[in-house]
């Protein structure tokens, strides 16, 4: 079952077009991992996976629902697609179980009991039951990475949407969250992820997809990319980073 | 000495006055300021040029020539276009009288002010959150009004209370101007007991001592704030 479709999508600021057309389809339960080098539009395809950026041009479709018609109620569908970012972006002024239940709440409606519960049983499955009163701030990194990541899956979401998710932690912080990130996959959750951890990619990651200058240039499973790429330009990235 | 114990009474009614009118002109200007402070934000061109020409005209005139337009020039424009209406258009004379009355002339040229600065105030602070927590707002599924709501605007809230206290102040002191034209407040006070009594030196020396003993009991309240939101405020910042 196709999960995410997508048709020739283009993107532009001003001049600068950095989606130059990219074509593909990701099925249900599919890891997918988004490498390139840095200006290649990997954050700028991600973002457009949940209209945080709109494309300037060809189609997205997640679950059947096009995203790039103007009849699609954009908050409607971003409630099915989370996204966790570099910067992990929680609200600071919030307790960590306000942070995941805010959204449930004002957006889902569920009743509040209801949304703490399902709130604590996130915080404990990324393993920070006691933090739930704490405030992010009080928090090592790789804390809040897994408190962002347990606030997006609050909204059960169908896809989850990850960008460099890794790349702002101090190094024994990074695997902490990654295990997070296997166990969500195990559990067949759809997934995109842009990252460099090459480990992460060829232990779940179904797909690799490599992007340069706005383009997908090659893409296989992750033993084709790392071992076996054709394309010269997915060498000597790759070169570069193992 | 006596002189200022004497006219004592005076002046602290005419303090009163400065701190009501005050208070309604930032009472006011918070009002003005919020509308015009979104409206600079706005997506809206039209909606962000006009917040803009208004708070660059009363943030880039004086106040005193503020006060003289409103005071003396409105009355005339509302007495010209009246003729005008009646000569043009046969209606008949509706106002017997244009002159506007000195508190109400007070009130609208210090609130039309002090909200020009109070929508900078508002801007900045909702500039100063990080577009970061609203993209996560918003992949959430929140609205933008939402996000605004639950995010934005609570953070911001804290962050504009020093800036405020601080425009409080500010127009606590340029209210003297309105002393020109003759609105009673603590300066003008100041003015009548120095004509009657030739001692310029030792009722104006009062009236500074008031003024100061206002602002300092204002910015020591406003620090307080400051100290007791800090505590409470969970942003790295
Ligand atoms: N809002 C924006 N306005 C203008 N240009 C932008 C904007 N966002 C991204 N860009 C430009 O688009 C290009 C691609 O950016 P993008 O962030 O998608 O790259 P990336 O592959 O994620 O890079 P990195 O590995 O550094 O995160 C860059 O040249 C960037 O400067
Ligand atoms: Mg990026």
């Amino acid at each position: 079952m196709t999960m995410i479709e997508v048709r020739n999508l283009h993107k532009s600021f001003g001049p600068l077009e950095v989606l130059r057309g990219i074509n593909c389809t990701i099925a249900a339960r599919e890891v997918v991992v988004v490498i390139g080098p840095s200006g290649s539009g990997k954050s700028t395809f991600l973002r457009c996976l949940n209209l945080l950026e709109r494309p300037t041009k060809g189609e997205v479709i997640i679950d059947g629902i096009s995203l790039t018609d103007p009849r699609t109620d954009i908050n409607a569908v971003r409630q099915e697609v989370g996204m966790v970012f570099q910067r992990f972006n929680l609200f600071p002024h919030k307790t960590v179980l306000e942070n995941i239940t805010l959204a449930p709440i004002k957006v889902r409606r569920l009743p509040a009991a209801r949304a703490e519960q399902q709130a604590l049983e996130l915080l404990t499955r990324v393993g920070l039951r006691d933090k739930a009163d704490s405030y992010p701030e009080q928090l090592s990194g790789g804390q809040q990475q897994r408190v962002a990541i347990a606030r997006a899956l609050a909204m059960q979401p169908k896809v989850m949407l990850f960008d460099e998710p890794t790349s702002a932690l101090d190094p024994e912080m990074v695997g902490e969250v990654l295990a997070v990130m296997k166990d969500l996959a195990r559990e067949g959750m759809t997934m995109v992820v842009v990252t460099h951890e090459m480990g992460f990619a060829r232990e779940v990651g179904d797909r690799v997809l490599f992007m340069d200058e706005g383009l997908i240039v090659e893409e296989g499973t992750p033993d084709q990319i790392f071992n076996n790429c054709r394309n010269p330009r997915t060498k000597s990235f790759l070169s570069k980073i193992l | 000495m006596g002189l200022v114990i004497q006219s004592l009474p005076y002046l602290l009614l005419g303090a009163l006055q400065t701190l009501k009118i005050t208070l309604v002109a930032v009472a006011l200007g918070i009002i003005l300021g919020l509308i015009a402070g979104m409206g600079r934000l706005s997506r809206r061109r039209l909606t962000s040029f006009l917040a803009t020409c208004y708070v660059d005209f009363f943030r880039g005139t004086p106040l005193l020539v503020q006060i003289f337009i409103v005071y003396y020039g409105f009355p005339q424009l509302l007495n010209e276009g009246q003729q005008f209406l009646m000569a043009n258009f046969g209606l008949p004379q509706v106002l017997q009288t244009t002159h506007i009355p000195v508190f109400v002339a007070a009130t609208v040229s210090t609130s039309l002010n002090s909200g020009a600065y109070v929508a900078e105030i508002f801007r900045a602070g909702i500039q100063s959150i990080d577009r970061g927590q609203v993209e996560a707002a918003r992949s959430l599924g929140m609205t933008e009004r939402q996000s605004m709501r639950y995010i934005v605007l609570p953070q911001a809230f804290k962050r504009v209370i020093p800036p405020l206290g601080n425009e409080f102040i500010a127009m606590l002191k340029d209210t003297s101007l309105l002393s020109v034209i003759g609105y009673v407040e603590l300066t003008r006070q100041g003015q009548l007991i120095s004509a009657a009594t030739f001692r310029p030196l030792e009722v104006y020396f009062a009236v500074a001592l008031i003024y100061l003993a206002m602002t300092f009991t204002i910015s020591r309240f406003v620090d307080y704030l400051e100290r007791r939101l800090r505590t409470g405020d969970h942003d790295r910042s």
